[in-house]
């Protein structure tokens, strides 16, 4: 038995077995993070506390008071606050800012007796697409080293794929679950804007940002979701709508269902091989029974504008509260209280953050409103109808979640514009809100290609449900990166 | 239209962000780059099109009147850089 690459049912079946116990699966995990720090997918590891919390769930199991999460390790995104642990959200400005309480979704996966190993690395504040904007150094694929895991979850997807832990959650606001979900290799669901609690959670853009599960199957992320998902009071965008049974959705067949195939996304841009994998997948679906449909997403090249005024103006709004007064850095000897604003923020932010805020600021400022942000939210509108109609006719919308695989780092740093591009497939369901999941259904040139498929609002369950099917019929969600297998014998 | 290094000034000045003379002229190319490739947006004519705010065009929910925060003052100012008395110090703001 590899531990490493069991599922979270065979976890879930061994800690209730006794196979095994949740101390002994916590250290093996601690190990591999260990012995695999040149990923640095990790901000802060939680070595002590984890063993404890794996004692305590132990015990529960003993008790037999537990759930099917009881005892299973995950690392948190380091942009979700852990009562009594540093927060960094891969910023300067957070480095020395310990959290006072505990994010939502922390809350929901402690109750759940999930044992938290870690906090990954990320982009600062979330402003990224290559995890290399972190105050703590990029993120290393490892799939590749010299290449980016993908951002701004990077950590969360690459701790996965490197089997350093079994579950992960991130946050998604342009494309920050899915994209590093595709190039890592493994499973990633942005769930409809409100289904999960934003509390918590530090902000970037508001009306973009949601949480979502990482894990190497689809069914591994209905367990995560499960936990994660539901109404909260604390959070006013939090929708008070009833859970399903993600896991009782998952075997049902896709025969009838209607699969829509954006041709805006297969046009240029989309990298050759890329487009032959995807084709693969679609042949998959006719072979199940979908009805292939094609559709048109007729904005679709809007998007990316659209979303780089809307999400900067809603991150100029909410980072204006690090002012060095109340928590997070300050600069030494400020010598009055505009310095102190001007020098703690400048010292504290890194260059793409100050870059977004200052967009975000020209873009919301006098005599340019009209012209930015009002027509990006009009734009986003006809973006979301564009959605509407097509969900008329088809339950699927397939194509791929990144235009090429992982590319190398530094390679996009010097041009924003570039860099903003990988998301092209993403950036379009944040401006609707709809749910969408990223599905590792291809290896090119070493590197995994992921498919995006996206449901319509709250269609999670039918998500993970055409997830789940395809990796009963496919094996590219457990392949594992080279040289990071461990020699098969007993754990 | 290209911003301007005067532009720059303002809106770092706005965005309450120390801006350098050398580091204005990079804002700038930066910021005019983006800003023409935003412009795209204009390829579409929005009239009478409805500004969506929130993806799910809900409402603010409402809720009952009643304090739920207790006092965590302690709490809270632990990690503050720093406070004096319960109280956050600043720079002194009026001589």
């Amino acid at each position: 038995m590899v531990m490493e690459e069991l599922s979270v049912q065979q976890l879930a079946d061994g800690l209730d077995s006794g196979q095994f116990s949740s101390v002994e699966l916590v250290r093996h995990f601690l190990h591999r993070m260990q012995a695999h720090r040149h990923l640095n997918a990790f901000i802060s590891e939680l070595h002590d506390r984890a063993v404890m919390q794996a004692g305590h769930a132990d015990r529960q199991i003993r008790e037999r008071k537990h759930g099917p999460l009881t005892g299973v390790p995950l690392a948190h995104k380091d942009i979700f606050c852990m009562s009594g642990e540093r927060t960094s959200c891969g910023s300067k400005m957070l480095d020395n800012f310990i959290a006072p309480y505990h994010a939502t979704v922390v809350q929901k996966l402690e109750q759940a007796g999930c044992v938290v190993l870690g906090k990954t690395n990320m982009d600062e504040f979330a402003m990224g697409s290559s995890s290399e904007n972190s105050y703590y150094g990029p993120v290393r694929n490892p799939w590749n080293a010299e290449c980016v895991p993908g951002g701004s979850s990077g950590g969360s997807a690459a701790a996965v794929a490197a089997r350093l832990v079994p579950l992960a959650t991130g946050t998604d606001t342009g494309g920050s679950i899915r994209q590093p979900a595709a190039f890592c290799g493994v499973t990633g669901l942005k769930p409809t804007y409100g289904r999960i609690s934003r509390y918590g959670m530090v902000a970037y853009a508001s009306s973009l940002d949601q949480a979502g599960p990482f894990g190497k199957s689809a069914q591994d992320c209905a367990y995560l979701l499960q936990a994660m998902a539901g109404f909260d009071e604390k959070d006013s965008t939090s929708v008070d709508a009833p859970v399903p049974a993600y896991l009782a959705e998952l075997n049902r067949p896709l025969q009838g269902k209607v699969v829509g195939i954006p041709d805006e996304y297969f046009s240029t841009g989309l990298g050759s091989e890329v487009r032959t994998i995807i084709a693969r997948a679609i042949d998959w679906a006719e072979e199940q029974g979908c009805i292939i449909k094609d559709i048109s997403l007729p904005n679709t090249e809007l998007a990316i504008p659209a979303y780089y005024v809307i999400a900067t103006a809603e991150c100029s709004s909410n980072l204006s509260r690090y002012d060095g007064v109340r928590f997070g850095h300050r600069c030494e000897d400020p010598k009055d209280l505009h310095d102190l604003y001007h020098r703690s923020r400048s010292e504290g932010f890194g260059t793409e953050v100050k870059r977004r805020i200052m967009i975000g600021t020209y873009a919301l400022s006098t005599g340019y409103y009209d012209a930015y942000y009002l027509k990006a939210q009009q734009v986003r509108r006809l973006i979301s109808a564009d959605f509407n109609a097509a969900f008329q006719d088809v339950d699927f919308i397939l194509g791929p979640t990144a235009p090429e695989t992982a590319f190398r780092i530094g390679e996009k740093t010097d041009d924003p514009v570039t860099m903003y591009l990988s998301d092209i497939y993403t950036i379009s369901i944040n401006l609707a809100g709809l749910p969408a999941i990223s599905i590792p259904c291809g290896i090119h040139e070493g590197l995994p290609v992921g498919m995006q498929l996206i449901g319509n609002y709250f269609a999670e369950d039918k998500l993970l449900n055409f997830a789940h099917q395809y990796q009963l019929a496919t094996d590219w969600h457990q392949q594992c990166p080279p040289g990071f297998q461990q020699k098969r014998q007993g754990c | 239209m290209p911003v301007s290094l005067e532009e720059i000034l303002k809106i770092s000045h706005l965005a309450r962000l120390h801006v350098d003379p050398e580091e204005a002229g990079q804002y700038a190319a930066d910021l005019s780059s983006i800003l023409a490739w935003v412009q795209q947006m204009n390829k579409v004519d929005t009239r009478g099109v409805d500004p969506m705010a929130h993806p799910l065009d809900a409402c603010q929910r409402l809720r009952e009147d009643k304090v739920t925060e207790s006092d965590q003052r302690e709490k809270f100012q632990a990690i503050a850089p720093r406070t004096e008395n319960g109280l956050y110090l600043v720079p002194k703001v009026i001589e």
